[in-house]
């Protein structure tokens, strides 16, 4: 039998939008590839037990703890990170909102609340802070923030369904 | 946190599957991962091998087949939670998948890995117990079904032998069955310190059927037999309704730990079923 340890398999990625073709071992969790691999450490390890979301990142666009998959598992996939979310100068309407808002304080589980909260906003531009909260089920903030998160997500949320000119003036 | 080493397979069929898993003594299937993998890296479980399902077609989809409802085993929680099918023909087991841990692992985790799994306080062993389903098994000797009241048999246990694969839960339809799950998740885990899976069907004002199943109790999720028998054929009342309360748990040994002794746990048990039947009850 083949030595495991020795064994590659060869998955294509797209992440942040370029495509890559690896060969990764198969014990190599995502967060790890994205961090190691690719030195996009945008992506924080909180807990590594699946319980923090500091890990949080799109898969496909579905939100995903990305200490708990393994590379090899996502043939094919899209993955979005927090690094291809927007730059000094162009920030995504949801990080403009963290800002605007004080939705972070140490910051350290907020890369993965931004992915969470993309993917929220993605599927619902205008969710009740119910379901805001509830989206929130799978991050937790240290700094116990979550009180500006949920108002930032919100503003983010009106940002990104207003027509354009109408979200410039909110700066 | 580095994982041992292992051999990975992502096999296209299931013959493909079986015989891959074959060839590994001690392989295990990975589907969503989120039991698994957190197992592996507490070291806890070690395979030399994992057998991903992720790319075998017969385990994905939800369809209508012949008056029942055929779940893949690979359907992931949150598309069990939205599907139109499932809303249509199991809106319990629709309901319990949505409230399963959080939207991440909702998004990787899957209805075959968590009824094979079969953690105490998970969410879909209680739907799958109160609507009657089967759960489709493949195996080097064959196929075969199991009946959800035969599946589970206590924490982590099942009656799945080590290379059986779940291929499919087939749900009944229950036509006019009014259908709930209520959760009572650990403030911090987000697991049932007690789940009520509850299907009744209401003619005129008696119960003319009850399945409730109960998760988080007891070593595995179970069906509330005593409770039914109570139900069936009477009136509801105020009084039927405490005196079902009362037996929710009745036969279990019931269990207590750090966060909820045994008499809270049967409590709330009994009250929990109360709301769902009362809230069913009611609705039109
Ligand atoms: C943070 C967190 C919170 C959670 N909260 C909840 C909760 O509130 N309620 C709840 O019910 N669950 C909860 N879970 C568990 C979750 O539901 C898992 O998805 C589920 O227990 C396992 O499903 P999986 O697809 O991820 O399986 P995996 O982790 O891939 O596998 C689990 C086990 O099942 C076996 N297996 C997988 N698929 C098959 C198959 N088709 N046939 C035979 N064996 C198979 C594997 O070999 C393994 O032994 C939580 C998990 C996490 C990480
Ligand atoms: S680091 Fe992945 S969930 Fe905490
Ligand atoms: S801002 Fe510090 S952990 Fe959330």
């Amino acid at each position: 039998m083949m030595d495991p340890s020795h064994s590659q398999h060869t998955v294509t990625l797209t992440v942040n939008g370029q495509r890559r073709t690896e060969s990764l071992p198969p014990n190599l969790l995502l967060s790890e590839y994205l961090r190691d691999y690719l030195r996009l450490t945008g992506t924080h390890i909180g807990c590594d037990t699946s319980q923090c979301g500091a890990c949080t990142v799109l898969v496909n666009g579905d939100p995903i703890k990305s200490c708990t998959v393994l590379a090899v598992q996502l043939p094919g996939a899209a993955i979005d990170t927090v690094e291809g979310l927007g730059r000094p100068g162009a920030l995504h309407p949801v990080q403009e909102a963290f800002r605007a808002d004080h939705a972070l304080q140490c910051g350290f589980c907020t890369p993965g609340v931004l992915m969470t909260a993309v993917a929220l906003l993605n599927r619902d531009p205008h969710p009740t802070e119910a379901a805001i909260r509830r989206g929130l089920d799978g991050v937790i903030c240290r700094c116990t923030g979550y009180e500006n998160i949920v108002t930032a997500i919100a503003h983010a949320g009106a940002r990104m369904a207003a027509p354009q000119e109408v979200s410039q003036h909110v700066d | 946190m580095m994982l041992g080493a292992f051999q990975y397979e992502r096999p296209a069929s299931l013959d493909e599957a079986l015989r891959q898993a074959a060839a590994v003594p001690g392989a295990r299937w990975l589907a969503g991962g989120m039991s698994l993998l957190p197992l592996m890296k507490m070291e806890l479980a070690d395979p030399p091998a994992l057998v991903d399902l992720a790319g075998v077609a017969d385990l994905v989809g939800v369809q209508e087949d012949g008056g029942a409802l055929r779940v893949g085993a690979m359907t992931r929680h949150a598309e069990l939670a939205e599907h139109p099918l499932v809303a249509r023909h199991a809106p319990l087991l629709a309901a319990a998948a949505s409230q399963v841990g959080d939207p991440q692992v909702r998004h990787r985790g899957t209805i075959g890995g968590s009824l094979a799994h079969a953690d105490p306080a998970a969410d879909l062993p209680a739907a799958v117990l109160a609507l009657d389903a089967t759960i489709e098994v493949a195996s080097p000797r064959g196929r075969r079904e199991i009946p959800a009241k035969d599946f589970f048999l206590g924490p982590l246990m099942t009656a799945l032998e080590p290379d059986d694969v779940i291929v499919a839960v087939v749900v009944p339809q229950r036509g006019a069955h009014r259908q709930a799950y209520h959760k009572r998740p650990h403030p911090a885990s987000g697991y049932a310190v007690v789940g009520i899976a509850a299907s009744v069907l209401r003619e005129a004002d008696r119960v003319a059927s009850a399945a409730i199943a109960v998760t988080g109790v007891a070593s595995h999720a179970f069906r509330a037999r005593r409770a039914e028998e109570l139900l069936t054929g009477q009136v509801m009342t105020d009084a039927l309704l405490a005196e079902v309360a009362s037996v929710v748990a009745s036969g279990q040994e019931v269990w207590g730990d750090l966060y909820a002794s045994a008499d809270y746990r049967r409590h709330l048990a009994g009250l929990t079923t109360r709301q769902v039947l009362e809230r069913l009850w009611d609705d039109r």
